[in-house]
């Protein structure tokens, strides 16, 4: 025999079933009978008051990201939910695992265009894995267990599940959540190795390749086959690229790296893509920021596409051999049929290559200004190497954290890479160090896109959170105007801006900081933040300047625009 | 290339009969630009089971993501393109033509040649039914736009594959 409950109550039922320890959310009118249960019944879920909704679902995403369980958010009906929806599309194409719950009007006012009303269902729609909208409180448990199944099984993603308020009140007798069975006859995320004859085919492309490299996505982490992927890497000694959101899932240190590709990828990585006779790609999206123009990605490769989605095989790209199915049971049926082989002359080459990118790198240029690049890597050497977590926002500063900062730890990097979030960083990493307490996490955000969330000091005070923030600050929407420089003939429009005190603004909150404008004070302020017990707040006013190389968009990865030179300049 | 070619295809999905499940369909094939000519959708054989006919234009690769974007969907059961099946294809149409006592017999006739019914009259109009393959609904459409279509209604096409047949002996 079940309980007798409301359906406020069966929301918590639902997520202290699922395992949920924590939520993000911020009350209001159509989730009260939420939030009082919550208090009436005390519930051990820990609830997190943001200060903006959209907080709400970047701290979700965060702890997402971090645990691979769903991150959880509860927001009240119309602008609330409105509010979440930037972090769920943000999550959606990362294939972050988040259930957001949403309080919704009263049935009897459902589109009547009552006060906080809007269709959430249809506003979520193309921007979630799985939306419900429930108005009979019989559905509210199956609804709730169905979201949690469906948000972390297959390829993860975000599902929202709106209540009417008068499901929140109404009382259902035996109620019994683990009763509850899945009935989702459509959805079958049931993990299973690529059929046979498409691994024999990438096997044998792989085994007669000359020049190979293999691109690694985040399906390599989520899948956790990163040791089969070096495993397979160190086999056949194939040069190993990742993606953005693939960065952590091959050690940027290790010899076959040639670190990441695309539209502000390491130059001999692209060279690497643009030259390679066979491209594995590994739970990779291959999105236009990875490829450039689409027809000039990879002109010589054979291109392999190992991903657990069948709808992004072949989406951008033609691709000589699909192969669907889990990454990490893949790529053990594929290790055993590639054989052992060296390509000495294909990673000399690469590695003439790298030479060539080490001598412009910035970081080989004698200057004694602060840069941004030289914060990042100084943040790797005193973070152990790399044995932190940095949540990034969107820009400049995200490319030369990701160019910078050689990530060799699984999902030690989390940025917003397919929508570009600006505001991502500060919520995000709230939510990454509720999911990882004892992990060291560090916010990397530019002055633009940190303002958009810098809201959420307030919460971070609040909770008192060891997080640590490095604030790029140049002064401008850095990117845009790097775009401006290069294609709008230096008109700089909308990007030049007035900044307030960001350490006053800090103090304001309670929050320690300082500002840091030469170069020798970077590694005693970083370290100043570690010795710090709680939140701590830097500064780095840095010059404007470019981020290179740079694919224009739309162009070819092979007509990137390189660093000038002394030569050059 | 092959590939590249346009080319018409109906495709059938078996969809749970849920709230919004067409709004989520829709929505995939504006989103993805995925052209519907048409569309038609009913309930089945199976209580809870709805089935979709879609006929869309696109290439072997659109067709491809069109039936790979819909089965990601959560509410979609089952895809098959049919285009190349052997299948029974069938639309109705009803049309009002203007027709006065000069032309009636002559609209009547085409319908009849079109194996096409009369099914309502009034002193300046009929209204003609017909239930066809798609193609033949098209034929009378395009015969009868040389008197005035007043109004027009057409379901989309639907379809169904045929069942093996065995030979004889078999």
């Amino acid at each position: 025999m079940g309980k007798t409950v409301t359906g406020a109550q069966i929301v918590w039922e639902a997520l202290v079933a699922e395992g949920v320890d924590v939520c993000f959310g911020m009350p209001g009118g159509a989730i009260l009978p939420v939030y009082d249960a919550l208090a009436k019944y005390e519930y051990p879920v820990k609830h997190v008051l943001v200060t903006h909704e959209q907080g709400a679902s970047h701290m979700a995403d965060g702890y997402g990201r971090t645990t691979g369980r769903p991150g959880v958010c509860i927001a009240t009906s119309g602008p609330g939910a409105i509010n979440l929806m930037t972090g769920l599309a943000t999550a959606n194409m990362d294939s972050v695992p988040i259930v957001a719950i949403t309080g919704q009007v009263p049935n009897i006012l459902l589109g009547r265009d009552g006060f906080q009303e809007a269709d959430i269902l249809g506003v979520s729609l193309p921007i979630t894995k799985h939306n419900y909208l429930v108005t009979d409180i019989k559905d509210l448990g199956q609804a709730i267990k169905e979201a949690f199944y469906i948000a972390r099984s297959g390829r993860p993603g975000p599902v929202l599940v709106d209540v009417t308020k008068d499901v929140q009140n109404t009382v259902l007798e035996d109620f019994d959540y683990d009763a509850i069975e899945i009935d989702l006859p459509g959805y079958d995320p049931t993990m299973s190795a690529a059929d046979a004859a498409s691994i024999a085919r990438a096997a044998k492309l792989l085994n007669e390749a000359e020049r190979p490299i293999i691109i690694s996505g985040q399906g390599t982490s989520l899948a956790k086959a990163e040791a089969e992927l070096r495993e397979l890497a160190e086999k056949a000694q194939i040069p190993v690229a990742t993606s953005l959101l693939g960065i952590g899932t091959f050690p940027t240190t290790h010899p076959l790296s040639i670190s990441w590709g695309g539209m502000h990828g390491d130059a001999h990585c692209n060279y690497a893509i643009q030259d390679c006779d066979v491209l594995l790609a590994v739970g990779a999206r291959l999105d236009d920021r990875l490829t450039g123009a689409f027809d000039t990605f990879a002109p010589k490769a054979k291109i392999v596409h190992i991903d657990l989605d069948p709808s992004e095989v072949g989406k951008n790209l033609i691709i000589d051999t699909p192969v669907v199915g889990d990454a990490l049971l893949t790529l053990r049926e594929l290790i055993p049929q590639v054989e052992s082989n060296e390509h000495p002359a294909w990673i000399d080459q690469i590695n003439e290559w790298r030479g060539e990118t080490a001598e412009r790198d910035i970081l080989s240029q004698e200057r004694d200004d602060l840069n941004a690049p030289y914060v990042c890597q100084q943040l790797w050497h005193l973070t152990n190497e790399g044995d932190c977590t940095v949540v990034t926002d969107v820009g400049q500063h995200q490319m030369w954290e990701a160019q910078y900062f050689k990530h060799t730890k699984r999902r030690s990097l989390l940025t917003s890479g397919g929508l570009g979030t600006m505001g991502y960083a500060l919520p995000a990493a709230i939510g990454a160090q509720f999911g990882a307490p004892d992990e060291e996490v560090w916010v990397m955000a530019g002055d633009g896109g940190f303002q958009m969330t810098m809201i959420e000091f307030k919460t971070l005070a609040e909770q008192n959170l060891p997080v640590k923030i490095a604030l790029i600050n140049n002064s401008f929407l850095g990117m845009v105007q790097q775009w401006q420089d290069v294609f709008y003939d230096k008109r700089y429009s909308g990007t030049p801006l007035k900044n307030p005190n960001f350490v006053q603004i800090a103090d304001a909150y309670g929050i320690p900081g300082r500002i840091v404008t030469e170069k020798a004070d970077v590694a005693d302020a970083i370290r100043e933040a570690q010795a710090y017990d709680g939140p701590y707040f830097l500064e780095f006013r840095v010059p404007a300047e470019h981020v290179y190389p740079m694919v224009p968009a739309g162009k070819s990865n092979a007509d990137m625009i390189r660093r000038p030179t002394a030569a050059t300049e | 290339m092959a590939d590249q070619t346009m080319e018409k295809h109906t495709i059938i999905a078996w969809v749970e009969d849920k709230p919004g499940v067409l709004y989520r369909i829709a929505g995939l094939f504006s989103r993805r630009n995925f052209n519907i000519e048409s569309l038609s959708v009913a309930q089945t054989e199976e209580p809870g089971v709805s089935r979709m006919t879609f006929v869309t234009i696109g290439t072997a690769r659109d067709m491809r993501q069109v039936h790979t974007q819909l089965n990601k969907q959560i509410n979609v059961l089952r895809i098959e393109d049919v285009t190349d099946n052997p299948s029974i294809d069938r639309e109705l149409a009803l049309l009002k033509v203007k027709a006065v006592s000069e032309n009636r017999h002559e609209v009547v006739q085409l319908a009849e040649l079109h194996k096409a019914s009369v099914v309502d009259v009034t002193i300046d109009s009929l209204v003609v039914q017909i239930v066809a393959r798609p193609d033949l609904v098209q034929s009378l459409v395009d015969n009868l736009s040389h008197f005035e279509i007043i109004e027009m209604v057409r379901t989309g096409s639907v379809s169904m594959n045929r069942s093996y047949r065995r030979k004889a002996g078999e």
